[in-house]
């Protein structure tokens, strides 16, 4: 595989590091969200869920976060089982989830305030990750000061500084502009390859899909169950990014994903 | 981007401000002159012109008997308002985090909310005299459920995103509650406030009035006895201030402790 986010760890990229196994969901008022489903996520790559709408992605990523408890089935992280939230996992908002009356250092640093660290230690940590993230001079600013793009790589540095091995991602950039959209998936794209993590990326955009995941896993519409799983390979190494987006892979698979969702909505549409 | 940009205000706020001035003081001056013609036509010999009111209200200021009038009338507000603040948040916040407190505390206070309270100031004097304690039990009863209703629906709206997120941080219950559900439930709570103490003015007014005749109620019902009509208003007017004073203070209170985030706001 070409476009592992770490090529040096191609030899583990085997070995997975979320395992879910004979997950159901059924919502109280017997909507079946998700049926049976069973996945393997490498570790030290980006795998994406995508699907349609009500296909129950957020919800699987939920369940993996530990904050939705499934009705059946087993998720396992890092070989451990999971019965709720755990410090291996961090999780990316989709509405960015900042304290409106703390300021950006102090959503920053909030994963760690909640462990009980002290204040300096804290801060240091935060300060480093704003900075990583590229907000440099504006930790004492309030979220309500920042523009949609910036809040969320604020809910990206509060994810980070708790340094968990698994990033859930909730669609992050569905609150934000197509531009700041674009230029955010890059940064988050190098900023990833320097962190040795395991991203579980949720979307409902095929694009962001395919131009930043290593493995696309494509669920089908309620209840939602494991369609197929694509793998991009898509050799990005000295390519800008609207050279990637030009690239017959990229479009092909774009293409390819587009013609499985196509058919569940005309499905969707005979029911009717 | 240097924050100074970020931090740019909307245009409209930044000329908003000495502008909101303007109009508040325009505002007032179109009342007070309306107030003077009307007392000067005059309307009923009962209304005396503003310039009147406020001179009587600067005698009845210089001879202390507006600070006598205040010392009387501020013990049952004060304890009044105080009781009902502890209480109503803490209740309010207890009702908004337990179903059990819910189902106690929801029927009684949205009926003592809806219905005419006051109506039972005949009881209340039954059962407490016509001492301090009537009156200390009226500003209760006025003040309370509003302050409760108001603290428990905040509790219940607080953000699921954000308790949400303070789970997925490991947050335990109590943190959950002291670092998001209160800081997020604040302003309705103190919106709740705002209203309780409000009301309270209401309560200790109607007490003095209704109960027995001290403070500024005295003074209100002794000058209109005398037909010192001026005297009178003085008085009403003095305690409309306090009120719209005391609640807007209250208002700084909260900003200054609770929501740093809105001293950047120029208007909020």
């Amino acid at each position: 595989m070409s476009v592992a986010l770490h090529p040096g760890t191609g030899a583990d990229a085997s070995s997975s590091i979320v395992e879910v196994k004979g997950i159901g969901m059924i919502y109280p008022g017997g909507t079946v969200a998700l049926e049976g489903l069973d996945l393997e996520i490498p570790s030290g790559q980006m795998t994406t869920l995508l699907g349609p709408s009500g296909c129950g992605k957020t919800t699987l990523l939920k369940i993996i976060a530990g904050l939705l408890e499934a009705t059946s089935g087993e998720v396992w992280v890092a070989g451990t089982r999971v019965f709720g939230p755990g410090r291996e996992r961090a999780f990316v908002f989709q509405d960015f989830a900042l304290l409106p009356w703390a300021t950006v250092l102090r959503n920053v640093a909030f994963g760690l305030e909640l462990q009980g660290r002290d204040k300096a230690e804290r801060e240091r940590v935060a300060r480093a990750n704003i900075e990583k993230v590229g907000l440099a001079g504006f930790e004492n600013a309030y979220p309500h000061e920042l523009s949609g793009g910036m809040r969320q790589r604020v809910g990206l540095a509060r994810a980070l500084c708790v340094d968990a091995q698994v990033l859930l991602m909730d669609e992050p950039f569905s609150a934000v502009d197509e531009q700041t959209r674009r230029l955010f998936q890059e940064e988050l794209l190098r900023l990833l390859a320097k962190e040795n993590k395991t991203v579980i990326f949720v979307t409902h955009s095929i694009e962001e899909a395919v131009y930043m995941s290593d493995r696309i896993v494509l669920l089908s519409p309620r209840p939602g169950r494991i369609n197929r799983i694509v793998t991009t390979e898509i050799d990005r190494q000295g390519l800008t990014s609207d050279e990637i987006r030009r690239e017959k892979r990229f479009l092909d698979t774009v293409e390819d994903i587009w013609g499985t969702l196509k058919r569940y909505l005309d499905d969707e549409r005979m029911e009717e | 981007m240097t924050i100074a940009e970020a931090k740019q205000p909307p245009s409209g706020a930044t000329i908003a401000v000495p502008g909101t001035l303007l109009w508040r003081l325009l505002s007032m001056c179109l009342l007070f002159g309306a107030w003077e013609i009307a007392g000067r036509i005059p309307i009923s010999v009962a209304f005396p012109s503003f310039i009147e009111t406020m001179t009587a209200l600067g005698q009845m200021t210089a001879d202390g008997r507006l600070f006598a009038a205040y010392a009387d009338t501020l013990k049952p507000l004060l304890i009044g308002v105080g009781v009902s603040a502890i209480f109503g948040v803490v209740f309010g916040i207890t009702m908004g985090l337990s179903r059990g407190f819910q189902w106690i505390g929801e029927p009684i206070f949205v009926v003592m909310q809806a219905a005419p309270m006051v109506a039972l100031i005949p009881l209340v004097t039954f059962a407490y005299g016509i001492g301090l304690a009537a009156k200390v039990c009226t500003v209760i009863i006025l003040a309370t459920p509003i302050i409760v209703l108001n603290a428990y629906k905040a509790v219940r709206n607080a953000n699921p995103t954000l308790i949400q997120m303070c789970r997925s941080f490991q947050g335990t219950r109590l943190q959950q509650i002291i670092k998001i559900i209160i800081p997020d439930a604040s302003p309705m709570i103190f919106a709740g406030l705002r209203l309780g103490v409000a009301a309270g003015f209401i309560g200790v007014i109607l007490a003095e009035l209704l109960i027995t005749p001290t403070g500024i109620g005295d003074l209100i019902t002794y000058h209109r006895s005398v037909a010192e009509y001026a005297d009178m208003y003085a008085a009403i007017f003095s305690i409309m201030v306090f009120a719209a004073v005391s609640v807007g203070l209250l208002e700084r209170a909260e900003v200054a402790f609770f929501r740093p985030e809105r001293k950047t706001r120029k208007d909020a």
